[in-house]
């Protein structure tokens, strides 16, 4: 705990309340902006108003899991505990996110191409991320915690990530016929504002979110230490 | 190269001496089959629909029970302390382990092949070859990505569920190029319909080779 970088992870960091202050406010405006500022689509509805919360949690998920790919190469070079805190923080992030997606998608496919689920790629392909990440928080759990528990999950982590690319293209092509998923989407002016807004809250909500959760886990040791003290 | 030769040279011979895993992978794959022809009661036509994915089904969850064995033999006794103290390099530790479990699966495998000759009428000799090369692809991938993990798996809690959970999902591109290749083949059609899906399958063996082998000493150090 000497840089200015670990003083943002104390639980008492001003700059950290003020980005939550400030991602609430940012919440609201692009909530009113989607709400009534964006037009209702022609064809689809109401329904695609769900595509502003669908797709910027996608880019959250695989903005994580690229995130985690660089801890993880970082911890399995440097050994410092850091690396893989932030590792395993942007994991449970990315899981989320990619749930996120995953019940988001159907509820806008149900509608829109009659069906819950297809094996379409980017749908499929979102689950088979979320099973391997899925995998990366269970070998933590079940392997308890220490330095080799962090290895395992930093090799999981890179594996995963590396193999991301292949499953995409393996499932593109499998499912070529499925291809149903709007590969661009012809936005208007407003629906743009709208998206991006959108697009930019995410992204800070996952920033905000990795360093509540890295304070967390530094208050977690802190509790451990002092219980540790107090049993002596 | 003779290191790794003798690493994979005694998992053969403790392999020859037990049979304990060969044994147990033919017994299990026969009862997929059995399963799944109960489970699906298939007509000529969905046998042939059906059989690629079973041949892969099979092999994967065989391989499974062979990779779990892999490592778990050498805490048994702590062999791993013997493997780990040899001067050599991590790397030809992996390698070693992943042709012997490469080995043992294939062997298995071939012995499983007359079983879908049987039960599905697998037209199994109109591109012998081709399905070989196929198989042993498919294979040295699953098993490339399986040794490593079951090094890991094996320090865990959850032993033989974990190995599966992390495997399954991220072999996901291997299964799906290895059953287009046997489909494709098995129905006749020439190289090009299924070209794609071979050199996929030849780069995710070279990817998924390479990397285990740098990361396998980070997973086995104490």
């Amino acid at each position: 705990m000497n840089s200015r970088f670990e003083q943002v992870f104390h639980n008492d960091h001003i700059p950290v309340k003020i980005l939550g202050y400030a991602l609430a406010f940012l919440m609201f405006v692009s909530f009113l902006l989607i709400a009534w500022y964006a037009p209702v689509e022609q064809t689809m509805g109401m329904v695609q108003k769900i595509f502003y919360y669908h797709v910027p949690s996608a880019w959250v998920a695989f903005l994580a899991f690229g995130v985690v790919f660089v801890c993880s190469i970082l911890y399995l070079t440097t050994r410092e505990k850091r690396w893989d805190l932030l590792a395993h923080s942007s994991v449970e992030i990315g899981v989320l996110f990619s749930l996120i997606v995953l019940i988001t998608g159907p509820i806008w496919a149900r509608p829109v191409w009659g069906v819950w689920w297809t094996w379409e790629p980017r749908l499929t392909t979102t689950l088979i991320l979320f099973l391997i990440y899925v995998g990366y928080l269970l070998l933590r759990y079940f392997s308890g915690t220490g330095e080799r528990t962090a290895k395992f999950a930093a090799v999981v982590g890179i594996i995963g990530f590396i193999d991301v690319p292949l499953v995409y293209l393996s499932i593109n092509w499998w499912a070529a016929e499925a291809q149903v998923h709007p590969q661009r989407i012809g936005m208007g002016p407003r629906m743009q504002v709208a998206f991006f807004v959108s697009l930019f809250t995410f992204t800070v909500l996952y920033v905000y979110l990795l360093v509540r959760r890295i304070q967390l886990a530094h208050a977690k040791t802190s509790v451990d230490q002092l219980r540790e003290k107090q049993n002596e | 190269m003779k290191q790794i030769l003798a690493i994979l040279w005694k998992d053969l011979q403790v392999e020859a001496r037990s049979k304990q895993s060969l044994l147990s992978m033919l017994a299990f794959g026969l009862l997929i089959l059995v399963i799944f022809n109960f489970a699906f009661e298939p007509t000529p036509e969905l046998k042939r629909s059906i059989t690629p994915g079973l041949l892969w089904i099979t092999f994967l969850f065989s391989g499974i029970l062979g990779l779990n064995r892999s490592f778990s033999l050498e805490k048994e006794n702590m062999a791993i302390h013997g493997l780990l103290l040899a001067p050599i390099d991590r790397g030809l530790v992996y390698f070693g382990k992943f042709g012997a479990n490469l080995l043992i699966l294939l062997v298995t495998e071939i012995l499983t092949l007359p079983f879908f000759l049987l039960f599905l009428n697998m037209p199994l000799f109109r591109h012998f070859w081709w399905l070989m090369l196929i198989i042993l692809l498919g294979t040295a991938g699953f098993v490339a990505l399986g040794t490593l993990f079951s090094a890991m798996a094996t320090s865990t809690k959850m032993r033989e569920v974990m190995l599966p959970l992390l495997l399954f999902p991220i072999s996901t591109p291997i299964l799906l190029a290895a059953v287009a290749c046997v489909r494709e083949i098995l129905a006749n059609e020439p190289f090009e319909s299924y070209q794609n899906w071979f050199f996929l399958l030849i780069g995710f063996d070279i990817i998924f080779i390479v990397v285990p082998s740098l990361v396998f000493e980070y997973v086995v150090e104490e």
